[in-house]
């Protein structure tokens, strides 16, 4: 799994004001003992500068973390952000934080492969990333 | 199982916890001298000589959702169940200075806070409440001059005489920048902005609490209890030497600094802490900053059970842990109490959850018979060790932040420089994976998430957010706007950014800006005009 992790480029930021950024730092840790490369943007970001950074930095993942309750309004500006600049379907785009089970399969219709709600382990978030970027994209998965 | 495993056992923050405790272990506790009465020096038995005897805990459920006007209802909901003390939550665009119509507000409006954007909010939000009697605590930090200015407004407005208010606003800048980072300003302009309250109040709100320097946040981002107390104490040290700087007397401001812990599952360690966190501000107070009134010596504090020790699964276990949690911060001393609500793994609470939160804190004050005497576990050798273990390592941390320090106020410049090097934010960041690893490991259980799982899961009843309060807000802020004189909103935020430049007390510049209805928005870009924005350096 290592030597699949070596050339994965992982961003990470947090979308909108929310300031609980503990479960993303440790996200960052884990990918980083994972052998990923990581890029955080930290806080207070746009989705549009976070489309825009991962264009740039020619990521395989981005990963959003919102525990505000906002994502039903942000990540649906992410992935159109993607889809702008034609890399939606280059990049795995994770979701966690506070998630409800009924907004699952609406985030996942608007691109989002994988969604971690809080109280996920970061194994389950690294193996999901080996896993389909080394077969490429597979269907979606919670 | 590995329960006959010869490994030492170990508190949640990693204190050696031996199997039993003898008057050995207190052989250098001199307990005169270490512990001394209840209500006297160094105050490690608690700052009252009777304690809840006296006077039970004050339950404060902090709560604050959507429009002033939903969040009003909500508090009148509280004080009618049995709260004694209202404690207002901002959401995130208030809580980091931006109105409710800027584009990273978006969909945060109202969300996880009550939206504030003017003075006309402030006053609906305390609509029927009596500002002489209620307690009112504002939980907000940079832009707390702002809301503060805003209350004083407002208890002006209703001829409430300031000298009769009796609550207090967080103001606990520096925590922004390594728990919570809802911060709006950098570290120097922040710290300028709390000083600038204290002094206010210390003059013109005598009996006003004027910061509430802060752990619990920094618990919530992962760190352990030692950190957790060491942080805090450090940042207390830091809020006093800057009003030491300004020239204020000691036991003038020291009085009306108060503390707020969070509270962990690791019930024996976090009475510890409390009792620590006493015994080491007393002398700090008294040794160090040479305070003369013992109320500038004795540690006050507020504590909330984590919202971070809440699980998802199995969300009734929440009400256990919240209890465990509770019980801890009573036998610890608490002056006032929030219990989260069990749901909170999903969203803020419904009225549910802390109608059964104030029911955990009402069990406990009048059925589980520990209010019945004060400090009831001093003398225990386990516990009198613990909090000898705790201080000792929260020491280590304060010395190394000291040794940051350079010139007359070391704690102050070692505390700037502690955050600018990302050092603290990166010791939290470290004790937060190391946490989550131990969890994953199974070596730390967590009933229902990692060991004693339960098939199917239990449907509850979440809170409501009703998104049409958004709207409503930004309406209601374009009316503000419409509806007042722009040539006095214009005049008065120029005052405010010349105050600004010439380094003085923002406070009177604050309340004359709200009185023209500038919103609380346009109050922050002037500050960050004159002194620049934060950006998120992104350390992990």
């Amino acid at each position: 799994m290592a030597a699949q992790s070596a050339n994965i480029k992982v961003l990470l930021a947090k979308l909108g004001l929310d300031g609980h950024d503990r479960g993303i730092k440790v996200i960052a840790r884990a990918m980083r003992d994972a052998g990923m490369e990581v890029v955080y943007m930290g806080m207070r970001v746009t989705p549009d500068q976070v489309a825009q950074t991962a264009l740039q930095e020619d990521v395989d993942v981005v990963g959003i973390s919102i525990l505000s309750g906002a994502h039903m309004r942000l990540i649906p500006r992410l992935t159109k952000a993607l889809r702008e600049r034609e890399i939606l379907d280059d990049v795995l785009v994770m979701v966690g934080g506070t998630i409800p089970e009924d907004d699952v399969e609406p985030l996942q219709k608007m691109g989002v492969q994988g969604v971690f709600p809080v109280g996920s382990f970061t194994t389950a978030m690294t193996e999901f990333i080996s896993e389909n970027i080394s077969r490429g994209r597979s269907a979606p998965q919670v | 199982m590995a329960d006959n495993e010869q490994k030492p056992k170990r508190s949640l923050s990693g204190l050696e916890v031996k199997p039993v405790y003898t008057p050995d272990d207190l052989a250098d506790t001199d307990f005169a001298r270490d512990l001394g009465q209840p209500g006297e020096f160094p105050f490690t038995r608690g700052p009252y000589p009777n304690m809840y005897l006296g006077r039970l805990w004050t339950r404060r459920q902090i709560a604050g959702f959507g429009t002033a006007q939903a969040t009003n209802e909500r508090y009148r909901f509280l004080l009618d169940h049995g709260q004694n003390g209202i404690s207002t939550d901002f959401d995130h665009p208030t809580l980091t200075g931006y109105d409710s119509d800027h584009e990273l507000a978006e969909g945060e409006v109202g969300r996880l806070g009550v939206a504030i954007d003017s003075v006309r909010d402030m006053d609906d939000l305390f609509l029927d409440i009596p500002l002489d009697e209620v307690s009112v605590s504002l939980t907000i930090n940079h832009p707390a001059i702002v809301l503060l200015g805003m209350f004083l407004s407002v208890s002006k407005k209703r001829n409430v005489d300031w000298s009769k208010l009796r609550g207090t606003v967080q103001n606990d800048s520096l925590k922004e920048f390594h728990g919570q980072k809802t911060f709006a300003l950098g570290p120097v302009p922040s710290l300028k902005l709390t000083t600038d309250i204290v002094e206010f109040c210390t003059d013109h709100v005598p009996n006003w609490y004027t910061i509430s320097i802060s752990g619990y946040h920094i618990r919530e981002s992962g760190s352990d209890a030692v950190q957790e107390l060491a942080f805090t104490i450090a940042q207390g040290m830091a809020y006093v030497e800057s009003a030491l700087e300004r020239g204020l007397p000691v036991d003038s401001f020291a009085p009306r600094l108060s503390f707020f812990f969070g509270v962990h599952n690791d019930v024996f360690e976090e009475v510890a802490k409390y009792r620590a966190a006493r015994r080491m501000w007393a002398r700090i107070m008294k040794d160090r900053y040479k305070a003369q009134k013992p109320e500038s010596m004795r540690l006050r504090f507020h504590a909330q059970t984590l919202g971070s020790t809440l699980m998802r699964q199995d969300p009734q276990n929440n009400i256990a842990r919240g209890t465990l949690q509770a019980l801890a911060a009573v036998l610890g001393g608490t002056q006032s109490l929030h219990v989260s609500g069990y749901d909170e793994a999903f969203d803020i609470p419904s009225e549910e959850a802390m109608r059964m939160s104030l029911a955990t804190q009402l069990i406990l004050s009048h059925e589980s018979g520990v209010a019945n005497t004060v400090d009831p576990l001093a003398g225990s050798y386990f516990v009198e060790s613990l909090t000898n273990d705790i201080e000792e390592a929260a020491w280590e941390y304060i010395s190394k932040i000291e040794g940051m320090g350079t010139g007359e106020f070391l704690m102050k410049q070692g505390m700037l420089g502690a955050i600018d090097s990302g050092y603290i934010e990166r010791e939290i960041a470290r004790s937060a994976y190391e946490y989550q690893l131990r969890i994953e490991s199974g070596e730390q259980v967590v009933v229902g998430l990692n060991q004693y799982r339960s098939e199917g899961t239990q449907k509850l009843e979440l809170f409501q957010f009703n998104p049409e309060e958004e709207e409503w807000q930004k309406r209601r802020l374009a009316e503000t706007r419409s509806g007042r004189s722009a040539t006095d909103v214009k005049s008065a935020l120029s005052s405010l950014k010349q105050a600004a430049r010439d380094d003085k007390n923002l406070m009177p510049a604050v309340l004359e800006a709200v009185g023209a209805l500038a919103t609380e928005g346009e109050i922050l870009d002037s500050m960050r005009d004159v002194y620049g924005e934060y950006v998120d350096p992104g350390v992990f």
